[in-house]
């Protein structure tokens, strides 16, 4: 599907937390969560953002939703009413936004209020959206539920008597509830044993359909978004390393450490050489990132050039004549600007 | 069993089978799921659950008890608790004095009920008032967090640096001895406690999932932290309030003994166990503390019980 108008843009994106430390609390340093990204999100596609664990995709997906305020650049909201800048609104400027925007979280065990049911939980949001009526609440919290698929008598129990399955379905109600257009799906999936895994990503790909949303699919595991992205974002320590369609990405895989992923999926088919790459090394620490390419202490190819200079995010033409970002300077081919 | 055919439809033909007990029991069962559902009112479900709470009853019985008997000290008691009895000093417990007569020869059992009545407005007073405070404080700051939380921090180590005995010195000497000093004294003292209990309890709900879904909705923070986080604070703050309440109780005493809480006349149950700080009273005269430091015990252990079983019936994932 190729991209119709964007939805969101983010520029240059970071999101550095302060360490604190010494005898008078100063701001000794920084964790460098997110550093730097530039990305599009396009009307109703799904984009995939793959990644090691650490590497800022939580704290990228709560950037996007204001949820932690990015320290430097800009998250833009392209509506039908223009674009708005959302980081320098206030909690009520944002209000109108919140509605558009909303979030699946990764643990399903704290994504739910253990003091109230399911109603209790889910019934403050829309009360906050003007659903003045009681009645008219559970109506609606009803019909989220059995749009997910559980029963409409679910929203009187509470969290501690559904699995892991069933509550990650109810955070999918939750999100639903107040009709946004961008969801963004902070592994939804990942806590979730592989059966329960297809019917969740099932129902997210019906909801898309029925509902026109857009995801952003936060995952760390390469291949599940195969089955489900348009296109993917692979991160490494804050960063956006390669950019592009999700078959561009399995089929002509430019950055070494997406290959170093895509080698780790297990491969059923024979034909398909599997030489696993094994990463060396852990992920370095986002305080002191590596100097030049921060992927260069754990990269198999690595050259002086990589230990200098930072590689920009290029785009690539691609056999089909899309575009394909990566920021590498050992790809044998020239960018395509 | 071969005869029997194996067809649905036979089965609805055949005549019923016969009720056994069994059948009974499921149905009680059924009527009870059902009768559980129907309780959907929290308020409900809430009492039901700490009334099947068998400790938290008879705390709820041993500390109504003590409350109203105190209140109606003036109905039972025959004798004054004030006035002493120079023939009768020291008896011990009779049909007359019921639990004995102290040194001046006043009616043990009188003064304990009297005594009740101070206690336990300080005791419990104290204690529901400075976590009234504690909480609506640390509960709002703990969340939103910045300078609010900075400076709310740095008055609670103000109040909890300050020596007690300081505070009461210059409160007595503005105000004079009263009973009220000391209900205000322990509120500005125990507060700094529940406070950070309180704080540190939201800090660690705050990185939860669903604080930050309700925040990707746009609620208040008053909101999210009163309504939606408290619940989950609630279980240390109800203990923390049943041991302040039987602290506060002692603390009263210790300082009525230096003559800044309630004047010695006046019957506490502090007081009355101040009196018999005597080795010759604690070995000869059990009469004279052994009723009133059970009744404290039983005061402070019965508002434990009641503390608990708030607890659990606030907690959904306990069944009730
Ligand atoms: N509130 C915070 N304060 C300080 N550091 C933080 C905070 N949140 C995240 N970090 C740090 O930022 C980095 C990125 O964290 P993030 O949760 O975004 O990673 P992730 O890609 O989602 O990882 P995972 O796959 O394990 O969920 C980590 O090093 C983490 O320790
Ligand atoms: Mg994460």
């Amino acid at each position: 599907m190729q991209p119709s108008e964007p939805i969101l843009r983010l520029r240059d994106v970071h999101v550095h937390f302060p360490i604190k430390g010494g005898v008078f609390k100063r701001t000794k340093d920084h964790v460098r969560a997110v550093d730097g990204v530039d990305l599009d999100v396009y009307k109703g596609e799904v984009l995939g953002l793959v990644g090691e664990s650490g590497c800022g995709k939580t704290t990228l997906g709560k950037a996007i939703l204001q949820l932690v305020r990015a320290t430097g650049g800009s998250v833009t909201y392209h509506g039908d009413a223009g674009e708005t800048e959302l980081t320098t609104l206030d909690d009520a400027g944002l209000f109108p936004f919140r509605k558009r925007l909303q979030i699946v979280f990764q643990d399903p065990h704290s994504s739910l209020n253990p003091a109230y049911t399911i109603f209790g939980s889910l019934e403050d949001p829309l009360r906050h959206y003007g659903v003045r009526s009681r009645a008219e609440r559970r109506k609606i919290v009803g019909d989220l539920l059995e749009a997910v698929n559980m029963r409409r008598e679910a929203m009187d129990r509470y969290p501690h008597e559904f699995s892991g399955g069933q509550r990650q379905r109810i955070g999918i109600a939750r999100a639903l509830s107040i009709e946004p257009e961008l969801i963004v799906c902070d592994e939804a999936v990942s806590a979730l044993d592989v059966s329960i895994q297809a019917q969740v990503l099932q129902l997210l790909m019906d909801l898309k359909r029925e509902k026109q949303l857009t995801y952003v699919f936060i995952t760390h595991d390469l291949s599940v978004t195969e089955y489900l992205c348009d296109r993917i974002a692979v991160m490494y320590l804050g960063r956006i390393v390669e950019l592009c369609d999700a078959e561009e990405l399995f089929a002509n895989t430019l950055h070494p450490y997406t290959e170093a992923l895509l080698s780790a999926i297990p491969v059923a088919d024979l034909d398909r050489k599997s030489e696993r790459i094994v990463l060396e090394g852990d992920v370095p620490s986002p305080v002191n990132p590596p100097s030049g390419c921060p992927f260069h202490p754990r990269c198999r190819y690595a050259q002086d050039v990589c230990r200098t200079d930072v590689p920009a995010l290029r785009p690539y033409r691609t056999a089909a004549g899309g575009e394909h970002l990566a920021a590498c300077h050992l790809i044998d081919q020239p960018p395509a600007d | 069993m071969s005869d029997v055919p194996l067809n649905p439809g036979d089965a609805v033909r055949s005549p019923p089978r016969p009720r056994t007990r069994r059948d009974a029991q499921f149905d009680r069962i059924r009527d009870r799921e059902a009768a559980r559902q129907g309780t959907k009112l929290r308020g409900g479900r809430f009492l039901s659950k700490f009334l099947n709470n068998r400790l938290a009853v008879v705390g709820l019985v041993i500390f109504a008890s003590i409350i109203l008997l105190s209140l109606a000290a003036p109905l039972i008691a025959q004798h004054d608790p004030k006035s002493p009895n120079l023939r009768a000093m020291l008896d011990p417990p009779s049909a007359e004095h019921w639990f004995g007569t102290d040194r001046t020869g006043r009616d043990i059992f009188a003064r304990v009920l009297y005594g009740g009545r101070v206690s336990i407005l300080v005791g419990l007073g104290s204690a529901l008032l400075s976590a009234l405070i504690g909480v609506v404080i640390g509960v709002y700051s703990g969340y939103v967090g910045g300078w609010l939380d900075w400076v709310a921090m740095r008055i609670s180590e103000i109040f909890m640096s300050f020596p007690q005995i300081i505070l009461v010195l210059l409160l007595v000497a503005i105000l004079g001895q009263s009973l009220l000093n000391l209900i205000v004294i322990f509120t500005l003292t125990g507060w700094g406690g529940i406070y950070r209990m309180a704080r540190a309890r939201m800090l660690s709900i705050r990185e939860e999932e669903y604080v930050q879904a309700l925040r990707s909705f746009g609620l208040g923070p008053a909101r999210i932290a009163y309504k939606h986080m408290l619940p989950n604070a609630l279980g240390p703050i109800m203990v923390n309030i049943t041991l302040s309440t039987a602290a506060f109780i002692l603390q009263e005493a210790g300082l009525s003994f230096l003559g800044l809480g309630v004047p010695m006349s006046v019957p506490t149950w502090g007081n009355i166990l101040n009196a018999a700080q005597d080795l010759r009273l604690l070995e000869n005269a059990w009469w004279v503390w052994l009723p009133v430091g059970a009744t404290i015990s039983l005061f402070v252990l019965s508002v434990n019980f009641i503390g608990d079983g708030l607890r659990d019936a606030t907690d959904p994932s306990q069944q009730g």
